[in-house]
């Protein structure tokens, strides 16, 4: 007796969120040129801004939740749930205000902005749950910083 | 001109074409379906942000993979809206 549960008032340790959301920053790093000139070759330079311009709103929109989570987490665990659900909602006005706002700019091309959003977001999500997952099955194939100093001498 | 004829031509000049009619109705509709679109995935994240934080509190040492797996989550959730709200602006100005 005596031994009373406590429950944590808010999340400790460093936030996963922010590595994901950084890891993901590097891989639109890596294909973003190579959809801009895939779809500047089909769309000409409209296709091509257009496709940058939803890049950047998808890699936005990940670092934005990512952040928001973060700043919950220290918190408080009740106060992750309202963060992600009104920043759910918060984060799809920003994106349909940030549509909305150049649909009829010169430069857009409607159709290659909403292919490069849907492929972009479930793109990097896919590959980045391929890691995640690989990760936590297998956590000694994690990579950490003593085996990349390691491979690097 | 008759009084007639002016009401007339003011009626002729307020009236909606069928296309006009045709095209407010299909904004209506794309709204409709953008709103539903973003409906489901609410009350997934909801369901999926409570479960998480549950985990959380009941294993506390093992929050860093329930906050990585919750946050993937969270993104594939969000994907059904984006495509909902990509289809909805493909229908509405393409």
């Amino acid at each position: 007796m005596g031994a009373t549960m406590t429950s944590p008032t808010h999340i400790d340790g460093d936030a996963p969120e922010a590595m994901i959301a950084r890891d993901m920053v590097k891989k639109a790093a890596i294909v973003g040129p190579i959809l801009i000139i895939a779809f500047g070759f089909i769309w000409g330079v409209h296709g091509a801004l257009s496709t940058a311009y939803g890049l950047s709103i998808v890699v936005a929109n990940f670092v934005l939740a990512a952040a928001m989570l973060t700043w919950a987490g220290r918190i408080s665990p009740g106060f992750v749930m309202g963060a992600a659900l009104f920043g759910y909602l918060i984060r799809l006005s920003l994106i349909f205000m940030a549509i909305w706002l150049v649909r009829e700019a010169s430069w857009v091309e409607l159709v290659p902005l909403g292919i490069t959003i849907v492929v972009t977001h479930l793109g990097l999500l896919f590959w980045e749950m391929k890691r995640v997952s690989l990760s936590i099955a297998y956590p000694g194939l994690k990579p950490t910083s003593a085996s990349k100093e390691s491979t690097s001498k | 001109m008759s009084i007639l004829a002016q009401v007339t031509t003011a009626a002729e000049a307020v009236a909606l074409t069928a296309a006009d009619q045709k095209s407010i109705s299909a904004a209506g509709y794309a709204g409709l379906a953008y709103g539903l679109a973003t409906l489901g995935p609410g009350i997934g994240i909801g369901y999926l942000v409570g479960q998480s934080v549950q985990a959380m509190a009941r294993q506390p040492e093992a929050a860093g993979m329930v906050r990585t797996t919750m946050f993937l989550g969270i993104a594939f959730t969000e994907a059904l809206a984006l495509i909902g709200f990509v289809v909805f602006i493909l229908l509405k100005f393409v």
